[in-house]
C-alpha cells in the first residue's frame, strides 16, 4: 500500500489534505494560523481601544463600539489567540518530546481544532450580524444577560463551541502523556513542557466544565427564557460569577502553566546546563494546579462574600506565590553559572523573568481582599493581568514560536530579525501596561469609554498608547521575519540549537511517523545524555518494523460545521421560530457525522518496514 | 491476536474468573437489598433527617460498587483513574461546598 503515503501535489490537494489531516505536526500549524490570526484581530481590537484612550474626551469610537472592541479584545485573546497558540506548542513538541509518533486520538485532535474554529468564527460573526458581544470577557450577569441584540448568544455559543474543542484537546494531550512515553521516558524524567502540558490538561478537565456548565445556564437564560441568574425570579446572578471563576482562575494557569514549561526547557537548553531542581519544578507545577483550584473567590471580594470567605480565598491566593516563587529562583540557579546563548527564545524567557515577577507582585497586592476594594475593577488590575498574561503567556509564546520553528517548518527564523522584533516589544509591554498601575491606583476604572481631562490621567493613558503602538511594530517585524524566512527557505538540521531533549533527536521538519525506531530514554534530557555519554544519537528501543498510521478524516470537519450551523439556529430561532430549521439541520449533519464515525470501521494503514528502509515520507 | 495459553495459565484463569463472578454476584446481591431499603425507608414514613442520610449513605456505597467491582477499579494498574476521579470528586466537593456556605447559605 505504498500509494498511501505518496506525496500530492497541487493548491487543492494540500488544502484537503489539511483539512482531513490527524498528523498533529500538520494540527500544529492549523492551530498556528488560526490563533495567529485571531492573535492579530484581538491585537486590532487593543490598538483601537488604546487610540480611544490616547486622549481624555475622545470620540474615536462610540461608547457601544468600545464596549463590543474591549469585550471581543479579552474574549478573542484568551480563547481564540491563547489557548490555540499553546495547543500549537503542545501539539508540535509534546508528542516529539515523549517519544510518541502521534497523540494518543490523533482524529479527536483534528475534532478539537475544528471545533475552535468554527467556534472562534462563529463568535467573531458578530461583528457582521448587528453587533458583537458587550458585556465584557468576563460576561456577568444580569449585564449579559440583559445586553440587547445577539451579541451576548454570539459569545455564548461561539465559546460553547470553541470550549468543547479545548476540552477534547486536554483530554488528548492528557491521555497521551499519560500513555505514549517511549521505553524508559518515566514521569520523572519527561520534559518540564512536557509535565506543564500534563498538568495544564489535568486544569482543562477540571475547570472547563464548570465553563461549559455556565454557558449552558446563559444560553438558556438569553436564548429559552430561563431565570438561573434572575434574582426577581428566584435565581441568583452571582451563581455566574463563581461558575465563570471557578473556570476563569484555573484558565489563567492553563494559559501560563505550558509556557512556564517551555522557558524551563529554553533556559536549560541555552545555559548547557541540567534544570536546577528538576522535582521542585515539577512539584511547583503540580501544586500550582493544585492550589488554582482553591483561589476563584479572589475575583469576587467585592460581591460581599464575607470577611470569613475573603480571607480564606486570600490566603489561599498568598500561598500561590510559594510554588511561584521557587520557580523563579529554580529558573535563576539554573542559569547562574551556565554558559549562556543569548539567542532570541532565550532573550524571550530573560525578559520574562522580571516582566512576569512584577506581574505576581501585583497578584499579591490584589489577594489582600481589603486592599482589592480599592483595586478592585480599576486600571490596576489590567496592569496586573497584562503583566502576567503578555509577560508570560505572549513572551511564552513568542519564545516558543522561534525555539520550535525549526521543528515545524525545517528553517530558522533569522536571529536579528528576533531581536529587532523583541526590542520594540518588550520596551512597549512596559510602557504600556507599567503605567497603568498607577492610573488605577490614581482611581482610573478599567472598561470605560472615556476618562475625563484634569484628573492626571492625561499624561498615563498617553504614553500607554505609545506603548501599544510599539507592541505592533514588534509584532510587525516578528511577522515580517517569518515571511522572509519562509520564502528564502533555507533548510537546518535537526538539532539546531544543540538541544537536550528528544524532539531535536529526529530531523526538522519530522517525518509523518516522527520516529521510524521508538528511542529508547535513558535519562533526563534524553538527547543530551546521548551526547555526552553515548554517540549523540538515541538507541532504538524496538527493531525496524510496520508503522501503523491512522488514516485522515474529513468528519472532525463536518462534526464542526453541523455545530456552527446549529448556533446560528439557536441564536436566531428567539426571532423567528423558522430558524430553528438551521438547528435541526446542523445538529443532523453533526449526528450524522457521528454516525458514520461508529459504524465505519477505520484501521489506518502501515507503513511497510522496506518502504521505511527506502525513506518514505522523510523529505 | 492469539495468545500463548498453556494449560497452566488456562486453569488460573478460569480460577481467577470464577472468583471474580462471585463477587460480582455478591455486590449485585448487595446493591438490591440496598434498593429495597431505600425504598423501604421511605415507604415506611420514617422520619426524613434519618432517611435522607441513610439513603445517601447507600448511594455513595452503590457508587463505589460499582467502580470496584463492575468497572474492575480493584484491579492492578488502576492508579491513574483512580488519582483522577478522586481530584474530580475533591474539586466537585469544593465548588458544591462553597455554593452552599457562601451563596445559598
Ligand atoms: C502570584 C500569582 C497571582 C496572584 C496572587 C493573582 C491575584 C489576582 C487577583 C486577586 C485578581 C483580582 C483582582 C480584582 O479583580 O480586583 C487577579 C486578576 C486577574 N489575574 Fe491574577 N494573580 C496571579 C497570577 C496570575 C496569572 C499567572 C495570570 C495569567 C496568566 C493572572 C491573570 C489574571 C487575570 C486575567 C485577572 C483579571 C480578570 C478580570 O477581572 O478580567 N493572574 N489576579
Ligand atoms: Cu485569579
Amino acid at each position: 500500500m505504498s500509494t498511501a503515503y505518496a506525496q500530492k501535489n497541487g493548491f487543492f490537494a494540500g488544502l484537503w489534505d489539511y483539512l482531513t489531516t490527524v498528523d498533529h505536526k500538520k494540527i500544529a500549524i492549523l492551530y498556528l494560523i488560526a490563533g495567529g490570526f485571531f492573535f492579530l484581530v484581538g491585537g486590532i481590537e487593543a490598538m483601537l481601544i488604546r487610540i480611544q484612550l490616547i486622549q481624555p474626551d475622545n470620540e474615536f469610537v462610540s461608547a457601544g463600539l468600545y464596549n463590543q472592541l474591549l469585550t471581543m479584545h479579552g474574549t478573542t485573546m484568551i480563547f481564540l489567540a491563547a489557548m490555540p497558540l499553546i495547543f500549537t506548542l503542545m501539539n508540535i513538541a509534546v508528542p516529539l518530546q515523549i517519544g510518541a509518533r502521534d497523540v494518543a486520538f490523533p482524529f479527536l485532535n483534528s475534532l478539537g481544532f475544528w471545533l475552535f474554529f468554527f467556534g472562534g468564527v462563529l463568535l467573531n460573526c458578530s461583528w457582521f450580524m448587528g453587533g458583537a458581544p458587550d458585556a465584557g470577557w468576563t460576561a456577568y450577569a444580569p449585564l449579559s444577560t440583559t445586553s440587547p441584540g445577539h451579541g451576548v448568544d454570539f459569545y455564548v455559543m461561539g465559546l460553547q463551541i470553541s470550549g468543547a474543542g479545548t476540552l477534547i484537546g486536554g483530554i488528548n494531550f492528557l491521555v497521551t502523556i499519560i500513555n505514549m512515553r517511549a521505553p524508559g521516558m518515566t514521569y520523572m524524567r519527561m520534559p518540564l513542557f512536557t509535565w506543564s502540558s500534563l498538568v495544564t490538561s489535568v486544569l482543562i478537565l477540571f475547570a472547563f466544565p464548570a465553563l461549559t456548565v455556565g454557558l449552558f445556564l446563559m444560553m438558556f437564560d438569553r436564548l429559552f427564557g430561563a431565570n438561573f441568574f434572575d434574582p426577581s425570579m428566584g435565581g441568583n446572578h452571582v451563581i455566574w460569577e463563581h461558575l465563570f471563576w471557578i473556570f476563569g482562575h484555573p484558565e489563567v494557569y492553563i494559559l501560563v502553566l505550558p509556557l512556564f514549561g517551555l522557558f524551563s526547557d529554553i533556559i536549560s537548553t541555552f545555559s548547557k546546563k541540567r534544570l536546577f531542581g528538576y522535582s521542585a519544578m515539577v512539584f511547583a507545577t503540580v501544586l500550582i494546579g493544585f492550589l488554582g483550584f482553591m483561589v476563584w473567590a479572589h475575583h469576587m471580594f467585592t460581591t460581599g462574600l464575607g470577611p470569613v470567605a475573603n480571607s480564606i480565598f486570600a490566603i489561599a491566593t498568598m500561598a500561590i506565590a510559594v510554588p511561584t516563587g521557587i520557580k523563579i529562583f529554580n529558573w535563576l540557579f539554573t542559569m547562574w553559572g551556565g554558559s549562556i546563548r543569548m539567542t532570541v527564545p532565550m532573550l524571550w524567557t530573560v525578559a520574562f523573568i522580571p516582566s512576569f515577577t512584577l506581574g505576581g507582585f501585583g497578584g499579591v497586592m490584589l489577594a489582600a481582599a481589603a486592599a482589592d476594594y480599592q483595586y478592585h475593577d480599576t486600571y490596576f488590575v489590567v496592569a496586573h493581568f497584562h503583566y502576567v498574561i503578555v509577560g508570560g503567556v505572549v513572551f511564552g509564546l513568542f519564545a516558543g514560536l522561534t525555539y520550535w520553528w525549526p521543528k515545524m517548518f525545517g528553517t530558522m527564523l533569522n536571529e536579528k530579525m528576533g531581536k529587532l522584533a523583541f526590542w520594540p516589544f518588550f520596551f512597549g509591554f512596559h510602557l504600556t501596561f507599567f503605567i497603568q498601575h498607577f492610573l488605577g491606583l490614581m482611581g482610573m476604572p478599567r472598561r470605560y469609554w472615556k476618562f475625563q481631562p484634569d484628573q492626571g490621567l492625561e499624561i498615563g493613558n498617553l504614553v500607554s498608547t505609545l506603548g501599544a503602538f510599539l507592541m505592533a511594530i514588534g509584532t510587525i517585524i516578528f511577522l515580517i521575519n517569518v515571511v522572509i524566512t519562509t520564502i528564502k527557505g533555507e533548510k537546518v538540521s535537526g538539532d539546531p540549537w544543540d538541544a537536550r531533549t528528544l524532539e531535536w533527536s529526529i530531523p526538522s521538519p519530522p517525518p509523518f511517523y516522527n520516529f521510524t525506531q521508538t528511542p529508547l530514554v535513558r535519562g533526563l534530557d534524553a538527547l543530551w545524555v546521548e551526547k555526552r555519554h553515548g554517540n549523540g544519537k538515541m538507541t532504538p528501543a524496538e527493531p525496524l518494523g510496520d508503522i501503523h498510521m491512522p488514516n485522515n478524516s474529513f468528519i472532525p470537519f463536518m462534526m464542526s460545521l453541523g455545530l456552527f450551523i446549529a448556533g446560528f439556529g439557536f441564536i436566531y430561532q428567539v426571532d423567528n421560530s423558522s430558524y430553528l430549521i438551521l438547528a435541526v439541520l446542523g445538529m443532523a449533519i453533526t449526528l450524522l457525522s457521528m454516525f458514520v464515525r461508529s459504524v465505519k470501521d477505520d484501521l489506518g494503514y502501515h507503513i511497510h518496514k522496506e518502504d521505511l528502509e527506502k525513506g518514505a515520507g522523510s523529505e | 491476536m492469539a495468545r500463548d495459553t498453556n494449560s497452566t495459565s488456562t486453569e488460573f484463569y478460569r480460577k481467577k474468573n470464577k472468583e471474580e463472578m462471585k463477587y460480582q454476584l455478591v455486590t449485585f446481591a448487595a446493591m438490591i437489598v440496598f434498593t429495597l431499603v431505600s425504598f423501604g425507608l421511605v415507604i415506611g414514613e420514617f422520619h426524613p433527617m434519618f432517611t435522607i442520610p441513610v439513603i445517601i449513605l447507600l448511594a455513595c456505597v452503590q457508587v463505589a460498587f460499582q467502580l470496584y467491582y463492575f468497572m474492575h477499579m480493584n484491579h492492578k494498574g488502576h492508579g491513574l483513574p483512580a488519582l483522577f476521579l478522586y481530584s474530580g470528586v475533591f474539586v466537585a466537593i469544593l465548588t458544591i461546598l462553597a455554593m452552599v456556605t457562601i451563596v445559598w447559605w
